[in-house]
């Protein structure tokens, strides 16, 4: 198929960035949207002119890199994928495909499409995680009792890949989703106990801090996250930040 | 608890709680309405009733204008906030594709209600205090003795039929708030998803039947005095 790309080409972090158009020939419908920007940087590269740049990784939607907000949704118009994992099928010959970085105050363009998400590892390092008694006397997790219904949600909101669709999504660029899904894995297990009100406080605090909006509930988040993150794990970390304050 | 209303979370649970609050003061208030079209007479002894007992005047009204001030102005300030998370807009942004109409766009829903609430301020909740705190007129009854004023008073307004029209496209506003508004609440307000089916069902019944109750009201009075 033959398509146009309206690409948003941005130098560095400073530049004013601007639309630009490009043609590509040729595109098998079996390719991902990753191999035809491989194909369109080729053509690029080929006529002396700056290829594309663009986060990409694993490309079988595991990492989270790639993170293009494709005909104005993140990952695409595709549900439960990636960017890499999106097929070109999805698209007709002829199309007018626009392209562009993930957008939010906490998540600035370094180049073309490529977005420091970084602010997602600031806020991890709040309160994402769980202290581990290494002096030998460790338990053994699996010696641990736990529901199956709370291991299951816990495993849910634990396949959150941080891709940050939900922030691109959300129409005032919030982190709810993300910061509920990491609050939510260990909310739900007894390992996370400890230091949940901890956690979820700080956590919290480091998302207002880095500039991401507030949630309003409009679900755009849950409809566009790859890993199909449910808006309970919000509902959740909303129990879990009053209950902390209550007992703080 | 000190930072909690401070926090993007904290104000989401303040603009539930409010809304929670006024969506109360809304169904009272329907209640009292409704009562004109059923009996003129039982509407003029709730009317006198809500408008001279002192607890209502002088303890619910004031926490209701405090709601009210107070849902606008939290609204307002999150709405900045929310905008300003975002210095740069998309090309294209598909927002039909994850989201409805009315969660895209309580700010504006919001606002035609606000232009409502003074149009409606002007038509009743002014004159009111004017009769009553100003005048001191604390009877309730009209210029002639004759009865109380509030039947009489009600049917004249919705005589006018742009006043009608505003109030049913004002209503319609209220209704897409609602819509998204109420269901929306219960999530910030940390409703589990077991609860929650339930809860958006009567959300939605509410959302609905309030607003086009209103409607009914005022054009009842409005086909009834002509």
């Amino acid at each position: 198929m033959n398509l146009t790309l309206k690409i948003w080409r941005q130098s560095n972090a400073q530049d004013k960035g601007k639309m630009v158009d490009y043609k590509v020939t040729e595109i098998s419908e079996h390719m991902s949207f990753l191999e035809m920007m491989d194909v369109l940087n080729e053509q690029l590269i080929n006529k002396g002119e700056e290829p594309v740049a663009f986060d990409h990784d694993c490309r079988e939607g595991i990492c989270g890199m790639c993170s293009m907000f494709i005909n104005g949704e993140a990952h695409g118009p595709d549900r439960g994928v990636t960017t890499c994992q999106l097929h070109m099928r999805m698209f007709k010959d002829g199309d007018t495909i626009t392209i562009e970085p993930f957008r939010a105050k906490a998540f600035p363009v370094i180049k073309d499409l490529v977005v420091d998400r970084s602010s997602f590892d600031r806020i991890q390092h709040a309160g994402g995680y769980i202290s581990v008694n290494t002096s030998g006397n460790t338990q053994d997790a699996n010696g641990i009792p736990i529901s199956k219904h709370a291991a299951d949600e816990a495993m849910d909101a634990a396949t959150c890949i941080g891709c940050g669709a939900c922030v691109a999504s959300c129409k005032n660029a919030s982190a709810m989703l993300f910061v509920g899904a990491k609050v939510s894995q260990y909310a739900l297990l007894p390992q996370g106990q400890v230091e949940a009100v901890d956690r979820v406080q700080n956590m919290v605090a480091q998302m207002d801090l880095e500039g991401f909006g507030n949630c309003t509930n409009t679900g755009a988040c849950e409809v566009e996250c790859p890993k199909g993150i449910s808006l309970e794990n919000i509902a959740r970390m909303n129990r879990e930040f009053l209950s902390a304050n209550v007992k703080s | 608890m000190s930072g909690f209303f401070k926090s993007s979370i904290g104000r989401k649970y303040a603009m539930a709680l409010s809304a929670f609050f006024l969506m109360f003061f809304l169904l009272q208030h329907f209640a009292i309405n409704i009562l004109s079209v059923i009996s003129p007479d039982a509407f003029n002894e709730a009317s006198h009733f809500m408008g001279t007992f002192w607890a209502v005047q002088y303890v619910l009204q004031p926490v209701l204008i405090f709601g009210v001030i107070y849902h606008f102005v939290m609204g307002f300030i999150l709405e900045a906030k929310n905008r300003s998370a975002r210095v740069k807009t998309y090309a294209k942004n598909n927002g039909a594709a994850n989201s409805s109409w009315m969660s895209r766009n309580m700010i504006y829903s919001g606002l035609a209600i606000l232009a409502f609430l003074v149009l409606h301020f002007i038509d009743f909740w002014i004159p009111e205090i004017n009769t009553k705190f100003i005048a001191g007129d604390m009877t309730g009854l009209l210029p002639n003795g004759e009865g109380f004023r509030y039947y009489e008073e009600l049917a004249h307004k919705f005589e006018n039929p742009l006043r009608v029209g505003a109030y049913v496209i004002a209503f319609i506003f209220l209704s897409l708030h609602l819509m998204h508004g109420f269901s929306s609440a219960f999530q910030s307000a940390g409703a589990s998803s077991m609860r929650k089916e339930k809860l958006q069902l009567f959300a939605k019944v509410y959302s609905i039947f309030i607003p086009l109750g209103f409607i009914f009201i005022a054009l009842f009075h409005h086909f009834n005095h002509h």
